[in-house]
C-alpha cells in the first residue's frame, strides 16, 4: 500500500516537476508569475490527443507504437514552445517596463483566452486518448509499476538531466544562468536579453508539453480546463522548492506528488487538492523563501 | 508594419492549425491579415491630419480643457439616482452587479492598490461573510442589518489572522499563500457538509427587511438592491478617499513604494500591513453578506479563484489605488461580458483577449496617474 502510494506520488510528482520548472525559469529572469503556464501544458495536452488520433487513423501506430508516439511528443514540445514564445512576444515583452502586476494581469487574460479557445474549437467535453500501451506491469512485492509509469518517470528523468546540462554546460545555459542573476549587467556584456527571454520561454513551455502529453497518455482523458488546477500546483511546487531555483523546482515538484498522494491515501481524498497548500503554508511561514531558496537581500 | 502584420497572420494560423483544421486556420488567418490592413490605413489617415492636429495644439487652450471643468461626480451622482426611473429589470441587475464589483473592489484596492500586497485569495473573505450570514440567518433568524456588521467582522477577523500569518512573506511568495488560502477555503465550503451543506449551497437564506409603520417591507424588486448597493459602495468609496488622504493612507502608500524606507522612517509596517488586510477583508464581507440576502442562496462555485481574479483585474485597470478608476474600470469589466451576451460561447474569449489589449495599451490603468 505504502509503496505504491509511493509510486503513483512520485509519477504525479514527476509531472508537477516539469511544469514547475517552467514556471520557475520565467520567474527567475523576468520575476513574473506566467499564469498562462497551466495553459501551454493543457494545449500540449490536446496536441497529444489529436495527433495521436491522426496518426492511429492512418495506421502508423500499428507500424511501430514507440516511433510514432515519440514523433508526437517532438511535435508537441516545439508546437507548445512556439506557442510559448508567442505568449512572451505578445502579451508580455510590450509590458516589461510597466508596474510589476501590469503583466501578471495580461497572463490572466491570456490564460482566459487560451481556455476558451480551445473550448470553443475542441468542444467542453472529455477528449478520449486512444488506448495504445500493453497494460503491462512489473511486481515490486505489493505494489504494481505499470509500464506507463515507467515511461513517464524515465521520461521526465532524462528531460531533467537534459535541462541541467543545458544549463549548466552550454553557452546558452550560462547566458541564460547571467540573465537571471542581472539583466542590465547581463545586456551589457552583449547577451541578446530578447532572445534568451524567448529561449526560456521556448524550454518552459517545452516542458510544460512534455508533461501534457504524460497527463495525456496516462489519465486517457483531456479537457480544457485541466491547465488550471495543474498550473496552480506547480506553481506551489516552485514556491516550495524556492522559486527561480531550478534543482528547487524539480524537488518541490517530487515532493509535492508524494504529499498529494500519501495525504489522500491516509488522511481524507476529500481534502486532496488542499494538503499541497497547506503544507506550502506551513513551510513558508517557516521558511519564506522556499525550502531551497537562497536568502535574497532587500533592495536598498 | 504591414510587413510584420502580415507575419503575424501567417504565424497565428500555423498555431491554430491543429485546432481548429484547415479552413478555421485560414479564416482566423485572413482576419488577421484585413486586421492588419486596416490598422496601416488608420495610421496613415492619422499621420496625414498631423500639420493640422499640430496647428489645433497652437492655440491658447488645449483643446478638450473644457470636459475637465465640468463636475463629473455631481453628474455620475444624479445620473445614478435618476437612472433606476427608465430603466428595465435586467439593465439595474446588471448594474446591481457593477455596485457588487465595485464594493469589492474598493476593498481589495485598499490591500493591493495602496498597500501593494499581492492578494490572490480575495474572495475568500467574501466568502466569508456570504457564509457567515447564511449560516446565521438560516439558523439562528439573524437579520440583514445585523448581518453587515457580522458579516464584515467575520471576515476582517479572517484577514486579520491571516494577515498576521503572512506577515514575513513577501510579494509572490503573499500571493501564492493567499492563493492556496482561497483554495482552502473553497474546498471546505465543498466538504464539510454538516455546516455548509457542501456542494448543494444553502438555501432560503433571509432577505433584508425594514419595518415601516405599516408593517414589515421585504426588499425584492432589483430597483431595491440597486440603491442598496450603491448606498453600500459610495459609503466606501468615500471611506476609502478619506483614509487615503489621512496618515494612514500616506503610511500604506510609503509602503508600497518602498517598504524598507517606510520602516526606517518609523512607520509601523506590521500594524500597517495586518490593517490593511483587515480592512480590505471586512470591506469583501459587508459585500458577501449582500450578495447572500440579494439571491437568497450561496454555494461554493460563487467564490473561486476566477472570482479573486477578475476583482484583481478591475483594480489594476482601475489604476491601483485610484478609487474613481476603480468604479470606472468596475462599469468597464462587468459590462464588457454583458454586451457580448448576444455572443454567449465568445463573451470570455473576447473578455481576455480585451484584458490583455487593455494592459498592453493603458498599463497603468484607466485613471491611473502617471508616476514619473
Amino acid at each position: 500500500m505504502f509503496l505504491q502510494q509511493l509510486i503513483n506520488g512520485l509519477t504525479l510528482g514527476a509531472v508537477y516537476a516539469l511544469l514547475a520548472l517552467g514556471y520557475t525559469m520565467v520567474y527567475g529572469i523576468l520575476e513574473l508569475i506566467n499564469f498562462a503556464h497551466g495553459e501551454i501544458y493543457m494545449i500540449g495536452a490536446y496536441l497529444a490527443v489529436i495527433l495521436t488520433a491522426l496518426l492511429s487513423a492512418r495506421g502508423l501506430t500499428q507500424v511501430s507504437l514507440f516511433f510514432s508516439l515519440a514523433l508526437v511528443l517532438l511535435i508537441c514540445m516545439l508546437y507548445c514552445g512556439a506557442y510559448g514564445i508567442t505568449l512572451e512576444r505578445l502579451a508580455y515583452r510590450p509590458l516589461r517596463s510597466a508596474h510589476r502586476l501590469s503583466p501578471l494581469i495580461s497572463a490572466i487574460g491570456m490564460s482566459i483566452f487560451l481556455q476558451n479557445f480551445v473550448m470553443l474549437t475542441q468542444g467542453s467535453s472529455d477528449r478520449v486518448f486512444p488506448q495504445l500501451f500493453p497494460r503491462k506491469t512489473l511486481r515490486i512485492g505489493s505494489a504494481g509499476l505499470s509500464l506507463l509509469q515507467l515511461v513517464i518517470l524515465s521520461l521526465s528523468l532524462v528531460l531533467m538531466i537534459l535541462l541541467h546540462l543545458f544549463i549548466r554546460k552550454t553557452r546558452l545555459g550560462r547566458a541564460m544562468r547571467a540573465t537571471a542573476q542581472d539583466r542590465v549587467m547581463a545586456s551589457l556584456c552583449g547577451i541578446p536579453i530578447d532572445g534568451i527571454i524567448a529561449a526560456t520561454f521556448f524550454i518552459g513551455s517545452a516542458l510544460a508539453a512534455a508533461a501534457g502529453f504524460m497527463v495525456a497518455i496516462y489519465y486517457g482523458l483531456v479537457n480544457f480546463s485541466i491547465g488550471y488546477v495543474a498550473g496552480i500546483k506547480a506553481f506551489t511546487a516552485a514556491v516550495l522548492g524556492g522559486i527561480g531555483n531550478i534543482p528547487g523546482a524539480m524537488m518541490g515538484g517530487l515532493l509535492l506528488g508524494l504529499i498529494e498522494s500519501l495525504g489522500s491515501a491516509y488522511i481524507s481524498s476529500e481534502y486532496k487538492d488542499g494538503f499541497a497548500f497547506l503544507i506550502l503554508i506551513l513551510v513558508l511561514i517557516v521558511r519564506p523563501n522556499g525550502l531551497f531558496g537562497e536568502k535574497t537581500a532587500d533592495r536598498a | 508594419m504591414l510587413r510584420s502584420g502580415i507575419s503575424l497572420a501567417i504565424w497565428i494560423t500555423v498555431l491554430v492549425l491543429p485546432f481548429t483544421g484547415l479552413r478555421g486556420a485560414t479564416g482566423i488567418g485572413a482576419v488577421l491579415f484585413a486586421a492588419s490592413l486596416l490598422l496601416v490605413f488608420l495610421r496613415r489617415c492619422w499621420r496625414a491630419f498631423l500639420p493640422l492636429q499640430v496647428r489645433f495644439l497652437n492655440k491658447k487652450e488645449l483643446p478638450g480643457l473644457w470636459l475637465t471643468k465640468i463636475p463629473w461626480q455631481t453628474i455620475s451622482l444624479v445620473g445614478m439616482l435618476l437612472l433606476p426611473l427608465g430603466a428595465t429589470n435586467y439593465v439595474l441587475d446588471v448594474l446591481t452587479l457593477v455596485g457588487l464589483y465595485a464594493l469589492l473592489a474598493l476593498g481589495l484596492n485598499i490591500t493591493v492598490g495602496l498597500t501593494g500586497l499581492l492578494d490572490l485569495g480575495y474572495a475568500a473573505f467574501y466568502a466569508v461573510g456570504a457564509y457567515v450570514y447564511a449560516i446565521l440567518s438560516t439558523r439562528a433568524g439573524l437579520p440583514f442589518w445585523l448581518g453587515l456588521p457580522v458579516g464584515g467582522l467575520g471576515a476582517g477577523v479572517v484577514g486579520m489572522v491571516l494577515g498576521l500569518v503572512t506577515l514575513r512573506l513577501r510579494g509572490d511568495y503573499l500571493a501564492v499563500v493567499t492563493l492556496g488560502f482561497i483554495q482552502i477555503v473553497h474546498l471546505i465550503l465543498n466538504n464539510w457538509d454538516r455546516v455548509t451543506n457542501g456542494p448543494n449551497g444553502i438555501l432560503n437564506i433571509g432577505r433584508p427587511t425594514l419595518v415601516l409603520p405599516s408593517g414589515t417591507w421585504t426588499l425584492r424588486d432589483p430597483i431595491h438592491f440597486y440603491y442598496l448597493i450603491w448606498l453600500l459602495a459610495l459609503l466606501a468609496f468615500f471611506a476609502v478617499r478619506r483614509l487615503e488622504r489621512s496618515w494612514i493612507g500616506r503610511a500604506w502608500i510609503a509602503i508600497r513604494e518602498d517598504e524598507l524606507a517606510a520602516e526606517v522612517i518609523g512607520i509601523d509596517t506590521t500594524r500597517m500591513k495586518v490593517l490593511a488586510f483587515t480592512l480590505g477583508a471586512s470591506i469583501a464581507g459587508v459585500a458577501g453578506v449582500f450578495f447572500a440576502g440579494r439571491f437568497a442562496f450561496v454555494s461554493p462555485e460563487s467564490f473561486t479563484f476566477l472570482e479573486s481574479v477578475f476583482v484583481l483585474s478591475i483594480v489594476v485597470l482601475g489604476g491601483m489605488g485610484s478609487p474613481s478608476g476603480v468604479v470606472l474600470a468596475s462599469v468597464v469589466l462587468v459590462l464588457l461580458p454583458e454586451l457580448f451576451r448576444g455572443f454567449s460561447d465568445y463573451r470570455m474569449l473576447v473578455f481576455g483577449g480585451v484584458l490583455v489589449l487593455i494592459t498592453i495599451f493603458r498599463p497603468q490603468g484607466l485613471r491611473g496617474r502617471n508616476l514619473f
